[in-house]
């Protein structure tokens, strides 16, 4: 395993090494599964100087659907449509069981890769209703509001909306007293649709740095240099370090998509729960492209909205490690899920599990040539 | 879901006034929407999420990028049900 620019790494950490001073917490989160890949499977961790850390905040859209929206989702199933989602959708547990177990009662359950597959499956079965499960951040908001905002729509299409906005979750996660962060690596791809703007409230409102970082392992430890200089100033800004990616006031017509098809609503987070502001919900005036309007089904959130012994919220707020659930690599692992951040490829604990057991794998193997 | 694959644009077209793309990701060719990157040309190479060309980066980024997912083995299953590129397939009418 090399770096890219293995030169580069290593200046960075030498100078992280430098600026990171006794006595001073850094604790930056980040918000992005694709941020916790890089830092996970590079082993950026063991890199970073004593008193720096990085934290994986809520950053797997998959992990936060609760379990009230797939039971929707199995409901619609159960009602004969054709429900087409992300594959990462389909193994979720929740009470109302899972969209698998759905399918295997005899359910007609489609993974997709894009929503216009989902297009695709409705103009190909006019005689069914299709119903896309569309969940995701602005990233995948956008291509959905796109679709919807088309013309020449098949009549049989209409989705089921479960979008979440990164931002509202992470102002939610400063107003949490024992949750400490010190700074936000935030996500690019996120933020090349919404544009690095939308992260200047953060320094303004709550004097906390952000950085808009990539994803390669440099672009991640550039950006946790910069935040760590950004403490030490003490002049949060923001900046953006994945400026050859991400554009500074976003994409126009991604975000003029969104606008066009959602309105923006307070919404559910599994195991955080309501946060203002951090939903979209498809507007009125597209009424029977909302599954939700069109077959009048509307569960209600539950508090208890996860497994027996899950930690899965304080995962995701960032309050523990995957490994201080006690059903960490026991109960629970990618195979056989308890939780949803082990189900999602995105999530913290398949992230943590996937990475550690190449590892020891690796080490085995070295160990016994 | 999450991943956002690049990939090199081999075809650009319009379909129904929607600038629509065949984009390689290392062999594998997918029908993209290029509906955010009007000026995306041919050989450009794109970030792709969800069937959508969500940037445009430079061409060692992307091989870099590409190499890792290879090596993770996640490019097939990240690009899972993926409709494969039919020149002429169905392609949304899309109002930008
Ligand atoms: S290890 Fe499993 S049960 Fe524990 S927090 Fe993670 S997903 Fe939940």
């Amino acid at each position: 395993m090399t770096f890219r620019d293995a030169g580069l790494v290593s200046n960075v950490i030498a100078a992280l090494e430098k600026a990171v001073e006794r006595g001073t917490s850094y604790r930056l989160m980040h918000v992005c599964g694709s941020h916790e890949h890089t830092i996970s499977r590079w082993g950026l961790r063991s890199l970073l100087p004593e008193g720096l850390e990085v934290i994986a905040g809520p950053g797997c859209p998959v992990c936060v659907c609760p379990p009230h929206e797939v039971g929707e989702a199995i409901e619609l199933v159960q009602r004969g449509a054709i429900l087409a989602t992300f594959g990462d959708m389909v193994n979720l547990p929740t009470n109302f069981g899972s969209l698998a177990e759905a399918k295997a009662a005899g359910g007609d359950v489609r993974v997709v890769y894009s929503p216009l597959d989902a297009l695709t499956l409705a103009a190909r079965n006019p005689g069914r209703e299709v119903v896309f499960f569309a969940v995701g951040f602005e990233t995948t908001a956008a291509p959905v509001a796109t679709v919807l905002c088309s013309t020449g729509l098949p009549d049989n299409f209409s989705v089921l909306v479960s979008h979440r906005r990164t931002p509202p979750a992470m102002e939610l996660l400063l107003g949490i007293g024992d949750v400490c962060v010190d700074g936000f690596v935030a996500p690019g791809h996120v933020s090349t649709v919404t544009g690095a703007e939308v992260w200047r409230r953060f320094p303004d409102a709550y004097a906390m740095p952000v950085v808009v970082a990539g994803f390669e392992p440099e672009d991640v430890l550039l950006a946790l240099l910069l935040l760590v200089q950004q403490i030490n100033q003490g002049e949060p800004k923001l900046e953006n370090e994945y400026a050859r990616v991400v554009p500074q006031p976003g994409n126009v017509p991604a975000l003029s998509a969104i606008d066009t098809a959602f309105e923006v609503t307070s919404a559910w987070w599994r195991g955080i729960g309501r946060i203002p502001r951090s939903g979209l919900a498809v507007r009125p005036e597209l009424g029977n492209r909302d599954a939700r309007q069109r077959f009048d089904v509307h569960f209600e959130p539950e508090q208890h909205d996860l497994p027996p012994g899950c930690s899965c919220h304080l995962v995701m707020l960032g309050k523990i490690q995957p490994p201080a659930c006690s059903l960490y690599g026991r109960k629970c692992t990618p195979s056989s899920p308890n939780g949803p951040c082990m189900v999602s490829q995105e999530g913290t604990c398949f992230i943590w599990y996937t990475y550690e057991s190449e590892a020891s794998a690796a080490t085995a193997q070295g160990g016994a040539a | 879901m999450c991943l956002a694959v690049p990939g090199r644009i081999v075809e650009v077209r319009t379909v129904a006034d929607i600038p629509m793309g065949t984009v390689d990701f290392d062999g594998i060719r997918k029908e993209v929407c290029l509906a955010y990157l009007p000026e995306a040309a041919v050989g450009d190479y794109t970030i792709v999420h969800v069937g959508f060309a969500i940037s445009l980066v430079d061409e060692a980024s992307a091989m870099e990028t590409l190499a890792m997912f290879r090596e993770l083995g996640v490019l097939d299953g990240e690009l899972e049900g993926a409709a494969p590129a039919e020149p002429g397939s169905a392609a949304p009418a899309v109002d930008p």
